[in-house]
């Protein structure tokens, strides 16, 4: 039997991971059918190529800065030697040159199951205050600023402590008008701009992994309370929470853009109870294997819908599932390191 | 009283599936909830903790009282209707 052939991003396991990992331990646990996996990878450091079990081949690829031009020749290229069947980006940063890229890759048999453009900008951080005001979601004031002179300003309506946020990635709470001015100067360096300073809200920080259909349906929601968080604000340790009301509003934010795959809604439980909706991320988050330890694997699911076959919504999962991250210091012959960062392909 | 998706177990262990929270209760307190989760009244679960250890009845509605308000404050108590 032919193999799914999948590409799949992300494959950065780090303290600050990426989803590749998790999503594919995720593909292999559920599907049926043998499975071939193709790492796409940035970095020659990527644990996710070395990883045992993982990918069975990676193929470097360029930064998404390159635009989608030089994507679309490097997978070209891979798909003459691999075929593939569909793929799968993790990284908020990639995801608009893959959607730009969604109808020609189907045309040279490539399938994959993202948001569209119009659904990526809707939760768009830039856009996030004025979606959630739109829609009746709460979120926190923000402003979105291209120069530190804006700071003082915007800082005065929002007050300290408040939020510096990169467009992409990174977040700094900051107490002072030098710790925001330090954090813009670390983040827009590093991401560029603009930036955003955002409200602070206090409370649990509660995270939910969700799988749209793409036509208003909610494939799966799967609510997680971060037991352990990092330095860098990720979840080192989680369970799942039974509570309606989460599950409500990543339904909701589905039946309102027609969400079509998975997703993160990073959410505050304000002490009043309200949920704030922090941060919206178009792609399935680091922790997504718990989804499939809880009972709905949401990764598996995606590549069957993207197959075309009918995914039911789940009704069920456990509550109180655990998951906790670990290290471990994979032993690399040079060789294989040597591989990877001359021809590019492992 | 408890609510009904708290899970606890004979040893003790208490947990809110709706906020992720968890608790560890000594062995008396165990025994208070698995009365309380069948359903037995407070003036009976007084009366069969009375029976069962050497204690004031002043002492048992102290701490039954205690441990009722840190039941309510960890939002594990449903409701009254």
């Amino acid at each position: 039997m032919k193999p799914i052939v999948i590409a799949v991003t992300g494959l950065n396991a780090i303290d600050s991971p990426g989803p590749g990992v998790a999503v594919v331990r995720a593909i292999r646990e559920e599907i049926d059918r043998p499975v071939r996996i193709i790492g796409l990878a940035y970095e020659n450091l990527e644990p996710g190529i070395y990883m045992d079990g993982i990918c069975d081949k990676t193929y470097q690829i360029s930064y998404p800065a390159a635009g989608p031009e030089v994507l679309f020749n490097h997978l070209t290229v891979i798909h003459e030697k691999e075929k593939l069947d569909l793929v799968i980006p993790n990284f908020d940063a990639e995801l608009p040159n893959f959607m730009t890229l969604a109808t020609r890759l189907q045309a040279i048999g490539i399938r994959s199951f993202m948001p569209d453009p119009a659904m990526f900008a809707a939760r768009d951080k830039q856009q996030l205050f004025s979606f959630g005001k739109e829609n009746g979601f709460k979120v926190p004031k923000d402003y979105v600023i291209n120069y530190v002179g804006e700071l003082q300003s915007a800082a005065e309506s929002l007050g300290y402590p408040l939020v510096v946020k990169g467009k992409f990635y990174d977040a700094v709470v900051a107490y002072t008008a030098e710790q925001a001015q330090k954090a813009f100067f670390k983040i827009s360096g590093k991401w560029g701009l603009p930036i955003i300073l955002q409200e602070f809200i206090s409370g649990t920080e509660i995270n939910v992994a969700a799988l749209g259909d793409g036509k208003g349906n909610t494939i799966s929601v799967i609510p997680m309370k971060k037991l352990y968080i990092t330095d860098k604000g990720k979840a080192w340790a989680g369970i799942t929470l039974q509570d309606e009301t989460l599950i409500e509003l990543a339904s909701k934010f589905i039946r309102t853009t027609n969400w079509r795959g998975g997703f993160e809604l990073e959410i505050m439980q304000h002490q009043s109870g309200d949920l704030y909706i922090m941060e919206i991320n178009p792609r399935f988050p680091a922790w997504i294997y718990l989804t499939a330890g809880a009972g709905q694997n949401q990764p598996a699911s995606l590549v069957k819908m993207a197959l075309g076959e009918e995914v039911l919504p789940f009704t069920d999962y456990d509550a109180g599932k655990l998951f906790i991250r670990y290290a471990w210091d994979m032993i690399v012959d040079i060789s294989r390191f040597q591989q990877f960062t001359a021809m590019g392909q492992l | 009283m408890i609510k009904k998706n708290i899970a606890t177990n004979e040893l003790g262990y208490v947990f809110n599936p709706a906020t992720g929270d968890s608790f560890n209760t000594n062995p008396i307190a165990a025994s208070v909830l698995r009365y309380m989760r069948e359903g037995k009244s407070l003036s009976e679960i007084k009366k069969i903790i009375l029976a069962t250890y050497e204690v004031e009845p002043d002492m048992i509605e102290k701490d039954l009282d205690d441990f009722l308000q840190s039941l309510k404050e960890f939002n594990l108590l449903a409701p009254v209707v």
